[in-house]
């Protein structure tokens, strides 16, 4: 049986991905950041996941404004990184794993959340970067990947109970799933961040602290968090922390915190970063 | 008519909604284009002849070739979008969002050093400093 074995909620700022290519993660302005960073990936190597099912936004980049999917899973074999504007970021393609992702898509939307199919799709900053984050610069990345695309760029996104709800229907789908796989969730995004506007620039360390205690402390009550609180109190992109509910609501209710890294700033972005194991038996 | 929305309330913020969709959305399919290199290269050769191929209004493409970053956002543009512009300059997220809130660019990276914008006053657009909240 597949079970999933731990929640990791990380920012996905671009320029994290950026100082990691270029190989300055150890400058004064980023090795506070990225010292809170080495725990996690020890943690994740130990742990040796089968299988992450990465639950991010795309930032225009594999979708455009000509068609917006609320939620959708990338099923293919293979998905490679997206050039952004830039160039693509020179990290390894990201090997997907289309038995387990056609069975969530079977079960999602049978159990009633409709989910956007995609065979062909890349992958920007929003899924590398965490990976980058708790995988450092491997080859090849250590474990395959389900792409779970959540829009949030175009307002509205899906509500935060929408997401954990859907957490939850990950839960039971991966609990069905024939064939012994260990496997991760992460949640991207956030935290309080504003990239846009004579705004831009808001930092609520206050929210974000109080949002990661209630991951732990009532994930139900923090799960009905309205758009508009998000983008009052933690900034207008801040909102993309609904995505973290679905991790959440693909945990157990005990779930526990065994790490915890939060830093300000990292670009124009509060940069938080959770682990959360289930109690039950692995 | 779509919902009112209570986020309007928010000062300097122009949340990407279904009105900014609409009046955006040429704008900023415009910026998408330019997440191909040969496409970079064909707008930084000759930005007026590169717009041709868009359906912009005046307005907008007088954002874009001025580099109005908050004009921009003002005729729908979405940021994820726009920045893709400032990415061909050379810039960063970081370069904008300090023009956008009108300060130098060492004052608005020397407030992020210092623990970023506060919400304190930042609230409500008629905010005075104290919680509504």
């Amino acid at each position: 049986m597949a079970r999933i074995v731990a929640g990791i909620a990380s920012s996905h700022v671009p320029a994290i991905g950026v100082a990691i290519d270029r190989g300055t993660t150890d400058t004064p302005y980023w090795q506070p950041l990225f010292k809170g960073y080495g725990p996690a990936r020890e943690w994740l190597a130990k742990l040796a996941p089968d299988v992450a099912i990465v639950v991010y936004n795309d930032h225009a980049n594999a979708f455009s404004l000509e068609i917006i999917p609320t939620f959708l899973l990338g099923v293919a074999d293979k998905f490679e990184i997206a050039d952004e504007g830039f160039g693509r970021r020179p990290v390894p393609a990201v090997i997907g794993h289309p038995g387990l992702a056609w069975h969530l898509a079977e079960s999602l939307i049978l159990d009633e959340f409709d989910m956007t199919i995609a065979n062909e799709m890349t992958v920007d900053h929003g899924l590398t970067v965490p990976l980058s984050v708790t995988c450092g610069r491997p080859d090849a990345w250590p474990f395959a990947v389900i792409p779970l695309c959540v829009n949030v760029v175009q307002y509205p996104p899906p509500t935060g109970v929408r997401c954990y709800k859907l957490g939850q229907a990950i839960r039971r789908a991966v609990d069905n799933f024939d064939q012994d796989l260990k496997v991760v969730i992460y949640g991207t995004g956030g935290m309080s961040h504003q990239l846009q506007g004579e705004r831009a620039g808001l930092i609520n360390r206050q929210f974000d602290t109080a949002f990661l205690d209630g991951l732990t402390k009532d994930p139900v009550a923090l799960s009905r968090i309205s758009h508009t609180e998000y983008m009052r109190e933690a900034g207008s992109e801040g909102v993309e922390m609904v995505m973290w509910h679905v991790m959440r609501g693909a945990l157990d209710d005990n779930a526990v915190e065994v790490y915890r890294h939060y830093h300000v700033p990292a670009s124009n972005t509060a940069a938080g970063l959770m682990i959360l194991e289930n109690r039950s038996p692995a | 008519m779509t919902l009112p929305h209570d986020y309007e309330s928010i000062p300097g913020t122009y949340v990407y909604d279904a009105e900014r969709g609409r009046i955006g959305y040429a704008l900023n399919m415009f910026c998408m284009s330019l997440n191909k290199a040969e496409n970079r290269k064909r707008f930084k050769d000759d930005e007026a002849a590169y717009l041709d191929g868009f359906a912009l209004t005046a307005e907008q493409r007088r954002t874009v070739l001025e580099r109005d970053w908050l004009g921009m956002l003002r005729v729908g543009g979405n940021i994820y979008y726009t920045i893709k512009i400032a990415f061909c300059d050379g810039l960063t997220f970081q370069d904008v969002a300090g023009m956008m809130s009108g300060v130098p660019k060492e004052t608005y990276a020397q407030m992020m050093l210092a623990g970023g914008r506060s919400a304190e006053g930042n609230r409500y657009k008629d905010d005075d400093g104290s919680d509504h909240g």
